[in-house]
């Protein structure tokens, strides 16, 4: 029935959330001063705590356990989107994804907290009040550069280019994602879009940037077909590079 | 410039002549100390300090340096530079020249009432409920008047402490 449909938007969930999580944490050390070093690094280890969450739904749905479906599929079996997987560029194009995921998690999690998948509704009550926090922090930082004018708000301009028409990868429609709607897991990727544009437009505007064009979103479509950019096969290579040494190994 | 081997030296760009050196506004960031109240109603405390262009951004970046280990209700920063603070030389003036040790709050005689009183309620607390062969004065419980669910204590004489205590079982 559901479960295949379930199963497809658990993976895409979990997937986005350890991939960008991963992406993130290559901050560490190098962040632009030692505070948001740390903050940033923190919300990066939200997120791969997060995907654990979604893998845990998926092994009591008869998935592989956590580590496994981290560590132990190919880059094709992968669901996540093209946004996820671009490498973290300056720093305000990190700022700028980060907040661009974070408000469609969280347009997405308002919306699973009502899902009648009542394990996924659970989950995304909790999961939101962690974001609480990411949200605050991507729109306390954009909002101040943007406005702060000069150079901060020319490399947020730059950033916001390249990221934005990306972003929309967050809301490429599966063949699932009509089941879902009908079943009352969650409303269509179309429709979470709409209200994450609601969101996300006027805010940039209000900090000083410009809206880029998206142009053709189904551009950078692809993820969530394990289609994927050139930058997800280095990033799990690395990522999986100890689990490889020994997959059998007991943490 | 001065000759130093210490690169911190070298990148203040000291011009070698004497006087104070004045940075530019807002070169670095600002020093924010941070206060962290555990619960609502308690105190806030001083936990550290940290780095931040204005008080926003402070409250934003305290939450995860110092709100993350531990239970945190509120967070207040301060500018570090608007705090005055008295100076380590005048330190004696904290000295007293005579005993004056009954203005110190440890100085108040009731805390040996109470630490007697304390000491006195454990132990008749860690007694068996019906002390088996006592001597008649010492202290039977008495039934409490109305309900049974209470058992009265009577204590030795403690100073000025109560003489009765109630025990909810």
């Amino acid at each position: 029935m559901t479960v295949a449909a379930i199963k497809d938007l658990l993976y895409r969930l979990a997937d986005d959330a350890l991939i960008l999580g991963h992406r993130n944490s290559e901050w560490i050390g190098m962040g632009p001063i030692l505070e948001e070093d740390i903050a940033f690094a923190s919300m990066a280890q939200d997120e791969v705590g997060h995907a654990l969450c979604y893998y845990q739904l998926l092994q009591e749905l008869g998935e592989p356990e956590p580590d496994q479906a981290a560590f132990a599929r190919s880059a094709e079996q992968f669901r996540c989107c093209h946004l996820v997987e671009l490498p973290i560029g300056d720093y305000a194009f990190s700022l700028v994804r980060h907040y661009l995921f974070d408000m469609a998690d969280m347009v997405r999690l308002r919306r699973l907290s009502e899902s009648r998948y009542r394990h996924l509704a659970e989950l995304a009550r909790k999961l939101a009040r962690e974001e609480k926090y990411h949200q605050m922090h991507a729109r306390t930082f954009l909002q101040q550069l943007g406005r702060a004018g000069g150079e901060a708000q020319a490399r947020l301009q730059a950033a916001l280019d390249e990221a934005y028409p990306v972003a929309f990868s967050l809301f490429e429609p599966t063949l699932h994602s009509a089941t879902l709607a009908q079943e009352g897991v969650q409303p269509l990727e179309d429709q979470l879009m709409k209200e994450w544009r609601q969101e996300v437009d006027p805010f940039l505007r209000s900090c000083g940037l410009l809206l880029p064009d998206p142009g053709d979103i189904t551009e950078h479509f692809g993820g969530r077909g394990g289609r994927h950019t050139p930058h997800l096969a280095p990033l799990l290579a690395e990522m999986t590079e100890v689990f490889a040494i020994d997959p059998a190994a007991k943490w | 410039m001065p000759d130093s081997l210490d690169p911190r030296v070298g990148r203040l760009g000291l011009s070698g002549e004497s006087g104070p050196l004045e940075a530019p506004a807002l070169d670095q960031w600002q020093n924010y100390e941070v206060f962290q109240q555990r619960r609502r109603g308690e105190q806030h405390v001083h936990v550290g300090a940290l780095h931040a262009p204005n008080a926003e951004l402070a409250l934003l970046l305290a939450k995860e340096q110092f709100g993350r280990r531990e239970q945190c209700a509120s967070l207040w920063v301060v500018r570090s530079a608007d705090i005055h603070a008295s100076a380590y030389e005048d330190a004696d003036m904290f000295q007293h020249a005579f005993d004056k040790s009954y203005r110190e709050g440890s100085g108040y005689r009731v805390k040996d009432t109470i630490e007697t009183f304390k000491a006195q309620l454990d132990a008749l607390l860690l007694q068996p409920e019906v002390p088996a062969a006592q001597p008649e004065p010492a202290a039977p419980p008495v039934p409490p008047a109305g309900t049974d669910a209470w058992k009265v204590y009577r204590l030795p004489d403690a100073g000025k402490g109560p003489r009765k205590v109630f025990v909810k079982r």
